[in-house]
């Protein structure tokens, strides 16, 4: 198994009555609010306690991109995977991921992941997400139902633009580029490991079925209801003939680790409330604009709910129907893994090898935790949690979608001036 | 509703809904956000006069999902001009509401002659970050009915759905497929550039505004006149929000006939029609 530490870079300190003051902490919000003195340090210490993670055995470190918000404020996880490669020496770096739709032209995807390719010694792993209402149509003005064209378009740029050692032209629905040329190409060939971040889209197995790619389940309420997701997409990838191979699946998962079980539900009882009930307010509003989801996805969710006598068309989002959940119930449902390391180990391995995962991205540091919780999060996952399920899968699978680094890469060097 | 005839035409590589009833000079119906899913009571006003023409773009009521294929103005703009030639209508008189009025008016910029006239109803195509057009795909379902119309009443009648529950799943699919066509002329705010070449526009133009129009502010009506090239009849109906054609169907009409019955221009003379 392969595991990893994921990081979103909160703001952390909202009020506590942020969701019945304010409308949402994304799209619109008032930025004003977000204190540069704290976005410093929110930013710095995320970036130290995935570092610790390298340390600590991680196998790899991923971050994610969202734009206009507090509850990840991170817009080009690009510019800090380059931070990290710098500051790390072992572990795969996972841009999870550049929403490539968005970016113009396509090509400055290819440019900076290889990059950071170069700088790492070939440590890349490209996410390429669809990405969220809130950032792709509201934030950057994406047409809803032009979105996952463009995001073919752009697929399809950025790996010939890997692949291809020419510079060739390109002619496609939404770009059209005389001279692509992408210097410098990654180091990795043909190119880094690609994994398609993702929520439950019938469409999204299916892409990942015909073009063997991983897929990356990015869910906030983890393994324990992650289970029909993973399920279909098993499905999909059997009616493809392709092998069930666990390594081609990874899901995210909320973790808070303590010696005792009573010290962890203290620990993270904040950090984890936070989260859900303050970073997670997002006006619905935001969150389907017409087009964003497919006639087919529609039809089928019509259908269902109507079957069930259900008259009303609710079409959403996981981020919506997050909001205001007691701690106690977020545990209870699996959204965030509370406990020692032997009894997270035991669930995780439970879960992984029913639903046949993996790898899984653990987030370590979420909500308004502090950095000395976060770096303790990471240090027991490191001592006690990994080790037990690193093994996991191991000796029957091969990880096909894992970077190949350089053997002797350079390393920043210590510079004395004479 | 008498006498509604109904038949769609090959537009863009699926099939668009073309509505036609009354007896008199033909006239084109091309409604916006929404389109508009039935027969109204403005249109059966205006088919005691003339013959309407109701055309559904790609995507609208009764038409296909061709708009997935639209990419970008150009494309709607041909589409328009596809399906306004399908309908027999190129040459007439027109009337367009909302987003599709921005698509009416392109049509007179570029093609002069494929229109006789032009009513535009709270029409999209200017953006004033001062005097901003309101999202309205920003809001929640619930919100919307509000949003459009000063009666809200009268836009759930409009767009009521139908009893038969085993036909709800279809309807409101292609309720939310109007919405995402209309989302996907204007995304994110309408602005096409059409200020540039509103000059263009040369044929007598009708701008009517509802004075309590909450998507589009009524004070663009006097930006749109003063860049149009021809004859401006620029109206303000009161007790009427954005939709005016649902707000108050007998006025609106009745303005409409009246700038109709004042234009001079020969009607042009359609082709027979074909299947």
């Amino acid at each position: 198994m392969k595991i990893g530490s994921f990081s979103g870079s909160s703001y952390r300190r909202l009020p506590w009555d942020y969701a019945d003051t304010h409308e949402s902490t994304w799209v619109d919000f008032d930025a004003g609010l977000l204190d540069p003195l704290q976005v410093n340090k929110d930013i710095n210490d995320s970036l130290d306690v995935l570092e610790a993670a390298d340390r600590a055995g991680f196998d790899l470190l991923g971050l994610n991109e969202h734009h206009s918000s507090a509850f990840t404020m991170n817009p080009s996880p690009n510019l800090l995977l380059a931070a990290l490669a710098r500051r790390t020496s072992k572990a795969a770096l996972l841009a999870l991921g550049n929403s490539i739709a968005l970016y113009n032209p396509p090509q400055r995807v290819a440019e900076e992941l290889g990059m950071v390719d170069v700088l790492s010694g070939g440590r890349v792993i490209a996410g390429f997400p669809v990405g969220t209402p809130m950032d792709t149509c509201f934030a950057y003005g994406t047409n809803p139902s032009e979105l996952r064209a463009r995001w073919l378009d752009a697929f399809e740029l950025i790996t010939q633009a890997w692949r291809r050692p020419e510079s060739f032209a390109f002619n496609g629905r939404f770009h059209q580029q005389r001279y692509v040329n992408v210097v410098p190409r990654p180091v990795q060939k043909p190119h880094p490991p690609i994994w398609i971040p993702a929520g439950g889209s019938v469409e999204t197995w299916r892409f990942c079925a015909e073009h063997d790619l991983f897929y990356s389940y990015l869910t906030h309420t983890g393994f324990q209801s992650g289970e029909k997701t993973v399920r279909g997409f098993w499905e999909e990838m059997k009616a493809h003939g392709r092998e069930p191979n666990p390594f081609q699946v990874g899901v995210t998962q909320f973790v808070g680790l303590a010696e005792t079980e009573e010290e962890a539900f203290k620990l993270y009882r904040e950090p984890g409330t936070y989260l859900f009930n303050v970073l997670q307010h997002v006006h619905p509003r935001w969150s389907n604009p017409p087009g964003y989801v497919t006639e087919n996805t529609i039809r089928t969710k019509l259908q269902a709910d109507l079957a069930q006598g259900d008259k009303s068309v609710q079409l959403k989002t996981e981020v919506n129907t997050m909001h205001r959940k007691d701690f106690d119930q977020m545990v209870e449902q699996g959204f965030i893994m509370i406990g020692t390391p032997d009894q997270v180990a035991e669930k995780i391995t439970r879960f992984a090898t029913s639903q046949g995962v993996g790898n899984v991205m653990f987030l370590m540091q979420y909500g308004n935790m502090s950095k000395d919780v976060a770096l303790y999060n990471t240090e027991l996952a490191g001592k006690y949690l990994l080790p037990q399920l690193k093994g996991l899968f191991e000796s029957e699978w091969e990880h096909k979608w894992w970077p190949k680094p350089l053997s002797e890469p350079a390393r920043p060097a210590e510079v004395v001036l004479a | 509703m008498s006498g509604v005839s109904e038949r769609t035409v090959a537009v863009w590589g699926g099939r668009c809904r073309v509505m036609e009833a009354g007896t008199g000079p033909r006239l084109g119906v091309m409604a916006g956000h929404g389109g508009l899913p039935r027969w109204t009571p403005f249109l059966e006003r205006l088919a005691e006069r003339r013959r309407v023409v109701l055309v559904s773009l790609p995507g609208f009521p009764g038409s296909d999902s061709q708009h997935e294929r639209l990419d970008g103005h150009l494309d709607w703009l041909a589409a328009t001009l596809d399906l306004l030639e399908a309908a027999d209508l190129a040459g007439c008189d027109l009337a367009a509401s909302s987003t599709a009025a921005m698509l009416g008016a392109d049509v007179a910029a570029y093609a002069p002659g494929f229109v006789r006239s032009l009513s535009l109803a709270g029409p999209y195509g200017l953006f004033d970050v001062a005097a901003p057009v309101t999202d309205v795909f920003a809001h929640t379902p619930g919100e919307v009915p509000g949003l459009l119309c000063r009666h809200p009443e009268r836009y759930r009648e409009a767009f009521a759905e139908p009893a038969d529950v085993s036909a709800l799943a279809e309807w409101r699919l292609r309720g939310l497929r109007a919405q995402a066509a209309s989302a996907r002329i204007t995304w994110p705010m309408g602005e096409r550039g059409l200020a540039k070449r509103l000059h263009r526009i040369t044929v007598p133009v009708q701008l009517v505004w509802g004075r309590e129009d909450r998507i589009v502010p009524p004070s663009y009506a006097e930006v749109f006149a003063k860049g149009l090239g021809g004859d401006v009849d620029s109206i303000v109906l009161d007790d009427a929000g954005h939709l005016v054609w649902v707000d108050q169907p007998e006025l609106a009409a009745r303005e409409l006939l009246r700038f109709l019955d004042q234009q001079t221009t020969p009607h042009h003379q359609p082709a027979l029609a074909s299947a």
